[in-house]
């Protein structure tokens, strides 16, 4: 009974949270694509625009579901459901952090880990391509077609390196499992220079955390690799006949799918919840300190400010920051919050790259893009792979 | 439990198996097929092989439908239509089917009639290190033989291929 109760709680938690990331993260695409392009982003609906993903919320709800009169219904209103639930699943079995104690109760900061892990999000995102293939053949439309058989194309193509850049770390792991896979990340080489499987050897494994970040890009469609909707050749590819809830849809899948991928990029290759330098070089007191400096950062700011309404509100901002940095020094709630600020830093430094490079750089021609995929980065996972498994072999106890 | 949910994901699979040969459009057959993975996948989950039933879905449901999905949208090819029975599959059909049926039902209830917990091959718990350890062990040589086996379907595919092009 008590498993069930603590269960429950946990998804809500998980959910409540994964679901204002995902609100939040498209407000901070768009202003962080807004400053790259020099430019404001939103800043009507609330202070700096920080209600904007609500408003964006209560218009998709309320817009009109419209069915064009000639797709294929059944499937045109299966194929976002399949697309957001692929992609929502997988959050389940991400750890992000490590066991923790609250109110005498013993947990783990996952909803639950199983000994296959990493080919259950395999399999997951792997399903996900239906969700694109069938928008994208029953909205009865040219573009929606090729975007759907291009999105397809290409996800099963980079899945090839994605999967053999994903073998290597497992390899040095030696486990399936996701919690057990960052468990073995942990210690630190020399001291100081943490054993995550990008720094520590046999063979560190650079190339294939490389490997990964850029299939990666190409499975969450996105730049410079989102062919399935460039807008100047297929207006908006496979989603172009798609309006309201069930475009909402593809946009949330696109986010939690970008999600998804960063976590599993620092579960294998940057050490998940393990901090960047030991507890005894004093580790546990970075968040504060980064939470105070930017406190301070705000708080002179809003009171040298450059525009009249930011007297308001960025020393309420900076006392927020502030209240937060001294949660990080309260004893109780330390072990619970200080491993998942440095899991949720990773995430977000990995998530900031992506949409950095999407303000950086321009598309792929689709041959590049298909050449890439089978004549660079396949041979080169496939090297990588080698070497490792040589090395672990050599090195075995 | 385990009984619940046999029953619910072997009925699935069985509907969707019907499923794949009643519908008309190549795509709900293709999906439908999918469906059957999918139950599969979960029956082999029941029976403790996670990695079989990972690998069922990432294999077929996640990779092999996914390329005959592709083929059919890249085709386009519209829904079927249905030709008129022949006078044999309207008289035998039915009869035929439920032949079969007793004769499978009969099979099994005389050579398993005892049925016991199932095991795959050689080893009894079906996780990733003692799959791992029976494909490198015992049967390396079928492993690989494979693996050959398939190499030489991928060249004959591009021969093939090449033969169109000249």
């Amino acid at each position: 009974m008590e498993f069930y109760v603590i269960s429950l709680v946990k998804i809500a938690v998980v959910f409540a949270g994964f679901m204002t990331t995902l609100a939040y993260l498209q407000w901070v695409e768009r202003k962080v694509i807004a400053h790259v392009q020099v430019r404001v982003g939103p800043n009507r609906v609330g202070p700096h625009g920080l209600l904007q993903p609500m408003a964006d919320i209560i218009k998709l709800v309320t817009k009109e579901g419209f069915l064009p009169s000639h797709v294929h219904k059944v499937f045109y209103l299966l194929a976002p459901f399949i697309a957001v639930s692929m992609a929502l699943i997988s959050i389940s079995i991400i750890p992000f952090g490590s066991e923790i104690k609250v109110f005498g109760y013993t947990t783990w900061m996952q909803l639950t880990d199983l000994n296959v892990g990493i080919l259950f999000v395999l399999a997951i995102s792997s399903l996900g391509v239906y969700g694109i293939a069938l928008a994208g053949w029953s909205s009865n439309n040219k573009y929606s077609l090729l975007g759907g058989l291009r999105s397809s194309a290409q996800m099963i193509s980079y899945e090839l390196p994605l999967s053999l850049a994903i073998t290597a770390p497992l390899l040095i792991a030696g486990t399936l499992s996701l919690r057990e896979i960052v468990q073995s990340q942990g210690g630190y080489n020399f001291g100081f220079l943490p054993r995550w499987s990008v720094f520590t050897g046999p063979f560190p494994q650079i190339f294939s955390f490389l490997i990964f970040v850029i299939a990666g890009f190409a499975e969450t469609n996105r730049v410079p690799f989102d062919l399935p909707e460039a807008e100047n050749e297929l207006v908006a590819g496979f989603h172009t006949e798609y309006s309201s809830m069930e475009f909402a849809s593809f946009f949330m899948a696109e986010y939690a799918n970008m999600i998804t991928m960063t976590c599993m990029t620092t579960i294998l290759f940057l050490g998940g919840w393990q901090p960047l330098f030991p507890a005894s070089l004093g580790s546990n007191y970075v968040p504060p300190l980064l939470l105070f400096f930017f406190g301070a950062l705000l708080l002179f700011n809003g009171l040298n400010p450059r525009r009249k309404k930011d007297r308001l509100s960025l020393p309420v901002f900076a006392v927020v920051f502030f209240l937060l940095g001294l949660l990080f020094l309260v004893p109780a709630v330390k072990p619970i919050l200080v491993p998942f600020f440095w899991f949720a830093a990773k995430v977000g430094f990995l998530l900031f790259t992506f949409i950095w490079i999407r303000g950086t750089l321009p598309r792929f021609r689709y041959d590049q893009l298909m050449g890439f995929a089978w004549k660079f980065l396949f041979p080169a996972a496939l090297i990588n792979l080698l070497i490792t498994g040589l090395l672990v072999a050599l090195t075995a106890k | 439990m385990d009984l619940f949910f046999f029953v619910v994901f072997a009925v699935v699979a069985i509907g969707c198996g019907i499923s794949v040969v009643l519908q008309t459009h190549p795509i709900s057959s293709a999906l439908s097929l999918v469906g059957v993975m999918g139950a599969l996948a979960v029956l082999y989950l029941l029976l403790g092989a996670e990695f079989i039933a990972m690998a069922q879905v990432i294999v077929y449901a996640g990779a092999i439908m996914v390329l005959f999905i592709f083929v059919i949208m890249l085709l386009n090819s519209g829904g079927e239509v249905r030709a008129g029975r022949s006078v044999i599959v309207k008289v035998l059909g039915v009869p035929a089917l439920a032949g079969f049926v007793v004769i499978i039902a009969w099979v099994f209830n005389s050579s398993f009639s005892e049925l016991a917990q199932v095991h795959f091959g050689g080893f009894s718990d079906g996780s990733a290190r003692s799959v791992g350890r029976a494909i490198f062990g015992p049967y390396l040589l079928p492993f690989e033989v494979t693996s050959v086996l398939i190499l030489v379907a991928i060249l004959g595919a591009v021969v093939l291929a090449r033969k169109e092009l000249d």
